[in-house]
């Protein structure tokens, strides 16, 4: 089982002018299981983003390891996909060749690759729009686009951060339902950085609040909302007794760390 | 068809003209009509307030035309084609007259023998004053203050109206009457005469390189022209006219005598050298001055008066025969109008400097005519055709002789019975120096194709290194540390100044521009590659590392296509660049190209020619430009929407 582990990790960084460190993550330690939702929480500067860019491997950590199916993460890779909040497509490419971008580096076969381009395109639903340039589209299709070309990679794990931060709230609950949907559909594990406890409550099936100075999982939920989520429709289940509990829970814990912050300021 | 729109092209020139003048008014009025339609339609700021408005563009190039036609006299031209000759012939008159005027306060306010007497007067004071006394004894000195004012007897005699000489008087009297006559005949006008038929047979104006035709083709003109022969007599009779008052003529001879006793004096030997420089220089001054006034030229300012009268009724008889010239001029003809000078009247002011509009588009359609056999093109090279290009000359351009030296073997030798049997190293030399006949391919030729042809091969190795490194040096820290300071340090040098040192390095052949400019857009390449490189979002490399790509196919696949926008802008001013430097290294050096052309036009000052010139850069220039925005919307059609 290709199991996500983070063992202690550590990450500190060094102000190359001044010499201060700050130690942005510390002692993190998790198991994602393969087929988990996990969404990320939490007070800006609380190290969410840098967690994931070092799932990523984009950065390395300073102390500890992550491990993906028993293998050490240093660098980049085709199993672990990442969805930006912009998007970040290839603007001079058009829907087609963007999702068609990891193929195309593989050398796939060109039949193959066109069959799976439209598959891909089809789930996420952009049918017929293959030959658009990406500038014309709105931000909603370009998200679409961006975990259509991750997820033609079939990567083990995709890696979201903040994809719908930028979308407005209709497009976002749609999106909402599409992340569900394939998350169900392919299997796959999905660990997703938000600052909307909303989205978090109603996406993660596990849910972590970090706190900041160092960052830390500060609480760890297990929730009904995303398995629910797959029949109900998302604004039922925000009326939900045990929805709003949860939320204001959470918004108190991130209130009170922010104040926190803000006193030692 | 193009000679006969050579002949007429002053009337060609009037009905351009007044087809701008109809654009020029109609365009306004469709203009003001559009603003009151679209008034409401976008408020001020909003950049789609500027887009249409075709209409302005007409106004503006047809009032630039207008512009251009009036002060090159061109609208002089096409409507008045007679006028300049006619001028020709006033200005031959006012030259004839002209010697007589200037001993005239016509002319320069004073009577010459006015401005003599002054002069002389203040010189021989001067003189009086400045006596070097330690040079010369107390009789000397007393002699020469006696010589002073005996010539300024010299003066006072001259100026005496009673020492006129009968003979002169009688010949300025004569004169005034033949000059009032001259008026009379001019006021009477054209009584039946009319111009030659060799006259009217010469070229138009403006047809030939002469600019205006010198025999008068108008009656007029006619007038003017046989006036002028009779001018030209009475002017060679008064300058002959000399004063020489009787009182004077033994006087000059005791001068010059007691002048010459002096000089005697000073060659005895008895000074030292310092006072002998002395003495023969204020000798010699005051000997100047005599000589000055022995010949004859001041005469009494009463005795002129006639002469002065007759030429002013002259003037006025001129400017009344002139008639409605004199306002045409004023108002079509801006400058200094026409005047004449040895053999030719010339245009003057503007019309000099600034050629007529259809006088450029002949002087273009010459130099665009393919047939150099017939006076096309410049210095026997057409302006922009075709040729035939041999391949092997393009080989043997490419391929250097030491492939052939380096082949294994050895060159053949002469055989026994003094044959040559070349062998396959000789074959290879042979093509490397273009020796063999690999057929032809046309090409294009020509001034305007030399200096395109330098500046797209020049641009052409500029993106092909300069990308390259550019993309480089975005990305990586050795090639941006290592190549920044020695790119940074050559780019800011003009290229103009490093113009002399590659010329002489590479020859005045093509290499050394082509290397000069490949200089300026190696280094605007390399900047605009490097910054577009440089400014790739950092979610997009991320992205593609996640996707799989490795970092060559990052390279090829993202980061070009990315920094394209900088790239193609960079292209942009790279040609804009590359062809102000491309003209300028031609004018310093070269025997083609459009700059050649300009400067040799600048040595011969034909204004025309230089102004095809001027023309065909602009237009090249904006024609490559415009190339570029076409490459530009096609090929990065999402620029600012990303």
């Amino acid at each position: 089982m290709a199991n996500l582990i983070c063992d202690n990790l550590c990450m500190t960084f060094t102000n190359p002018q001044t010499g201060g460190k700050v130690e942005a993550l510390k002692d993190i330690n998790f198991t994602l299981k393969k087929g988990e939702l996990l969404a990320v929480l939490g007070p800006s500067g609380c190290g969410k983003t840098t967690l994931l860019n070092m799932i990523a491997g984009f950065i390395n950590p300073t102390g500890g390891h992550i491990t993906l199916g028993g293998d050490v993460i240093k660098s980049p890779g085709v199993e672990r996909g990442m969805v930006f909040q912009q998007g970040a497509l290839f603007e001079w490419l058009t829907v087609a060749k963007n999702v068609d971008f990891g193929l195309r580096m593989k050398s796939t076969d060109k039949q193959e690759s066109a069959e799976l381009v439209e598959k891909w395109l089809d789930i996420v639903g952009l049918q017929g729009f293959g030959d658009t340039p990406t500038y014309q589209l709105s931000g909603g299709m370009q998200q679409r686009v961006a975990l259509a070309r991750c997820l033609v990679n079939n990567p083990d794990v995709i890696l979201m951060d903040e994809p719908l931060g930028a979308l407005d709230a209709l497009t976002r609950e749609k999106m909402q339902s599409l992340v569900l949907d394939l998350w169900k559909e392919t299997g796959k594990t999905i660990m997703i950085i938000t600052h909307s406890v909303e989205e978090a409550l109603l996406l993660g099936e596990r849910l972590f609040v970090m706190a900041p100075r160092p960052g830390r999982i500060h609480k760890e939920y297990n929730l009904p909302f995303a398995e629910r989520g797959l029949k109900e429709s998302l604004r039922e289940i925000k009326q939900d007794s045990h929805f709003a509990d949860v939320r204001e829970e959470i918004l108190t814990m991130i209130w009170n760390m922010e104040e926190e912050i803000m006193g030692r300021a | 068809m193009l000679d006969w729109m050579s002949d007429n092209r002053a009337a060609i020139a009037a009905i351009v003209i007044f087809a701008l003048a109809i654009m020029f008014i109609s365009s306004i009025f469709i203009g003001k009509k559009q603003a009151k339609l679209s008034a409401k339609d976008a408020v001020f700021g909003d950049p789609e307030r500027t887009k249409g408005g075709w209409y302005w563009s007409v106004c503006g190039i047809s009032a630039l035309l207008l512009v251009w036609f009036y002060f090159s006299w061109g609208v002089g031209r096409a409507y008045f084609p007679n006028a300049a000759n006619e001028m020709c012939q006033v200005a031959k008159l006012e030259e004839a007259i002209s010697p007589i005027k200037a001993a005239l306060p016509l002319e320069s306010r004073y009577y010459k023998s006015t401005t003599l007497v002054a002069r002389n007067s203040d010189q021989l004071m001067q003189l009086q004053s400045q006596m070097p006394t330690a040079a010369f004894s107390q009789n000397e000195q007393t002699e020469l203050y006696a010589l002073i004012s005996e010539t300024r007897r010299l003066m006072a005699n001259s100026s005496n109206p009673a020492n006129l000489s009968l003979d002169a008087q009688d010949q300025l009297q004569v004169l005034a009457q033949d000059l009032v006559g001259l008026s009379t005949r001019l006021a009477a006008g054209p009584q039946g005469i009319s111009p030659s038929a060799e006259a009217l047979a010469q070229p138009r104006w403006g047809t030939t390189h002469i600019e205006i035709p010198m025999l008068p083709i108008t009656e007029r003109g006619v007038l003017f022209d046989t006036i002028t022969l009779d001018a030209q007599e009475l002017a060679a009779r008064f300058v002959k006219i000399r004063n020489n008052p009787s009182q004077n003529d033994a006087l000059i001879v005791d001068i010059k005598n007691r002048i010459d006793a002096l000089k005697i004096v000073t060659t005895s030997g008895k000074f030292d050298e310092d006072v002998t420089t002395a003495r023969k220089a204020y000798l010699k001054a005051v000997e100047r001055i005599f000589k000055r006034l022995d010949d004859g030229i001041i005469f009494p300012a009463q005795s002129l008066e006639g002469i002065n009268t007759a030429i002013a009724t002259l003037d006025s008889a001129k400017n009344d025969a002139r008639g409605q010239l004199g306002t045409i001029e004023a108002l079509f003809f801006p400058g200094d109008g026409i005047v004449k000078s040895r053999t030719q009247c010339t245009e003057q002011g503007s019309g000099r400097w600034l050629p007529k509009p259809t006088d450029v588009v002949a002087t273009f359609w010459k130099l665009a005519s393919p047939n150099t056999e017939a006076d096309g093109g410049f210095k026997g090279i057409p302006l922009f055709w075709w040729k035939w290009l041999p391949v092997g000359d393009v080989v043997a351009m490419i391929m250097p002789d030491w492939i052939a030296d380096i082949l294994p073997g050895e060159y053949a030798r002469h055989a026994a019975d003094g044959t040559v049997t070349p062998n396959f190293k000789d074959k290879v030399l042979a093509l490397a120096q273009g020796d063999v006949n690999l057929g032809a391919v046309p090409m294009f030729d020509g001034h305007v194709w030399d200096s395109m042809f330098r500046v797209l091969v020049a641009l052409g190795l500029g993106i092909m290194f300069g990308v390259p490194l550019g993309i480089y040096m975005g990305v990586s820290k050795f090639f941006k540390s290592f190549f920044d300071p020695l790119i940074e340090l050559y780019r800011p040098v003009p290229p103009l100044a490093w113009a002399p040192l590659i010329l002489t390095i590479f020859g005045i052949q093509d290499d050394g521009k082509i290397f000069l400019l490949f200089m300026v857009a190696f280094a605007i390449m390399v900047i605009s590659a490097r910054t577009g490189a440089s400014g790739t979002q950092l979610s997009k490399i991320r992205a593609s590392h996640s996707l799989g790509a490795t970092n060559g196919q990052i390279l090829r696949n993202v980061i070009l296509p990315n920094a394209l926008p900088e790239i193609l802008t960079g292209i942009r001013i790279a040609i804009g660049v590359c062809w102000g430097t491309l003209v300028a290294a031609e004018m310093l050096a070269g025997t083609t190209g459009v700059g050649f052309i300009e400067n040799v036009a600048r040595t011969v000052s034909d204004y025309e020619l230089i102004w095809v010139t001027i023309l065909i850069m602009g237009i090249l220039g904006l024609a490559f430009d415009l190339i570029m925005r076409w490459v530009i919307t096609k090929t990065i059609p999402w620029r600012g929407k990303g």
